[in-house]
């Protein structure tokens, strides 16, 4: 009982000590994920988009296999992009291992098959709306992906969050491609589970809840920015 | 208002559609030129919507032939014509940006797109509502939306599915001047309805329909005066027919 009181008083002086550190760690985490989800949602929202949208042959595989890579182990990816960065690897020239940059690729492979997984679903929904309305407009191919992917954008923000939730949460791939490298490579997971590993575990603890608080405020963010811009285009 | 007549008339040849092998339009043979205003009129369930969505090219016949002149396929044609449905599909946008974006698609230029959507939007009524998100507006308001939306396309030939079915006396008058004005700048009409007092309104000729067949083609005033077939004759006496 002690320590998860000890580890609220350690959250409570992290967050206010201000430590450069300590805001190093959070602000590396923060554009790891932010830039993972990013381009997740580029690769994500596209592709989900042409899987609801455009009948082809393998289009049943597909969507199998983004859903079933929404569950993707962290540490087989982390593994699969250590190989191919490692100095050995096909990518090796590139001098990536250990750095945010492979992090952020390890991180973004994880979440492109949740955003483009959720964006598929979403997206049929609303082609089933939209469709007779946009075929009799003749519209592209192209023209249709860009009203559904925009109309659709408030249920989209969710995928995002979700993606975003999975990023910034996982360990295993940032661990293994990052190293936790302090000063270089350190993100709250993986100090976390350093600290648990040293036996700190009222400090590892303060971190995870330093870690929900930040999760909490992007989430919360994301919402009120919905919040209005859905009253003001009425998508109910 | 359109570019010069290019799509009319209509052929319709031994037109048959299928769905799950049962066979719910039968060998229709048609044909529709411009000027006149067409009804499809019918029972529920006798097929007027799907003529009309084949004829706008969103099925495909399970056999027979659709031709509009000068055009081989759907593909051209579709680009000449416009279609309001029972329940109009309003994008989560403005009314204003509704029509922008049927704009948009259309290739008009951006420099343009806001004052003939502002001209439309005038035309149905709706200046006051340009900004109001159209899932917001009322079913009248929003097929007026749909209407201005057509507008906006210039279409050759405007098709109406039931375009009032569910709407109040009030806004089924508006709608029914807003087609009549399609209809006086020279779009052709073809609407479907099931309503006998509309299909007297605003009918040039009349398509029957009953069960998937054809039972009728002829001349509204002929029609209504006299029609040829039991079933005709029932369904404007207001026996039910099933």
């Amino acid at each position: 009982m002690s320590t998860i009181l000890n580890a609220f008083a350690e959250a409570g002086a992290l967050l206010a000590s201000f430590d450069a550190d300590f805001l190093a760690i959070v602000g590396l985490s923060l554009r790891v994920s932010l830039t993972a989800v990013l381009i997740a949602c580029l690769i994500g929202f596209p592709l989900g988009a042409a899987v609801a949208l455009f009948r082809f042959p393998g289009r049943g595989a597909v969507t199998l296999m983004l859903n079933t890579f929404m569950g993707l182990p962290p540490v087989v990816v982390g593994l699969l992009v250590f190989l191919i960065l490692s100095r050995s690897g096909p990518l090796g020239v590139l001098g990536l291992l250990f750095t945010p940059t492979a992090m952020i690729i390890a991180q973004a492979i994880l979440v492109t098959p949740i955003i483009a997984a959720l964006t598929r679903q979403i997206v049929e929904d609303l082609w089933r709306e939209y469709s007779d309305h946009l075929r009799s407009l003749d519209a592209r191919p192209l023209d249709t992906l860009g009203t559904l992917i925009y109309d659709a954008r408030f249920s989209l923000s969710t995928a995002v969050l979700a993606g975003f939730g999975r990023a910034i949460a996982e360990v295993g791939a940032v661990m293994i491609v990052g190293g936790n490298i302090d000063h270089a490579t350190r993100v709250m997971t993986t100090a976390i589970a350093l600290e648990t590993s040293k036996g700190n575990l009222a400090t590892a603890l303060g971190l995870g809840i330093v870690l929900l608080v930040l999760a909490l405020a992007v989430t919360a963010s994301v919402q009120v920015i919905n919040a209005i811009g859905a009253r003001k285009a009425a998508i109910a | 208002m359109s570019a010069p007549q290019t799509i009319l008339p209509l052929e319709v040849r031994q037109l048959v559609f299928e769905a799950n092998s049962t066979r719910l339009l039968h060998d229709i043979n048609l044909s529709l030129t411009a000027g006149q205003r067409t009804v499809i009129l019918g029972p529920n369930g006798a097929g007027k919507s799907l003529l009309l969505r084949l004829c706008h090219g969103l099925l495909r016949p399970t056999s027979g032939d659709i031709n509009w002149r000068g055009t081989g396929t759907r593909d051209r044609a579709i680009r000449h014509q416009a279609m309001v449905f029972q329940r109009p599909v309003m994008l989560r946008r403005t009314a204003h940006a509704n029509i922008t974006h049927t704009l948009k698609i259309r290739g008009v230029a951006r420099t343009e797109r806001r004052e003939r959507a502002d001209a439309a939007l005038a035309l149905a009524g709706l200046s006051g509502l340009a900004d109001l998100p159209a899932r917001l507006m009322s079913g009248g308001e929003q097929q007026r939306l749909a209407l201005a939306r057509a507008w906006v396309t210039e279409p050759e030939v405007l098709f109406l599915d039931e375009p009032t079915a569910s709407l109040d006396p009030a806004a089924t008058r508006a709608v029914e001047t807003l087609i009549e004005g399609f209809h006086a700048a020279g779009t052709k009409i073809i609407m479907a309805t099931h309503d006998l007092g509309q299909a007297r309104r605003l009918a040039d000729e009349v398509v029957f329909l009953n069960k998937g067949r054809l039972v009728e083609f002829s001349n509204a005033e002929r029609f209504f005066e006299g029609p040829e077939t039991e079933d005709g004759r029932a369904f404007i006496t207001g026996d039910l027919l099933w």
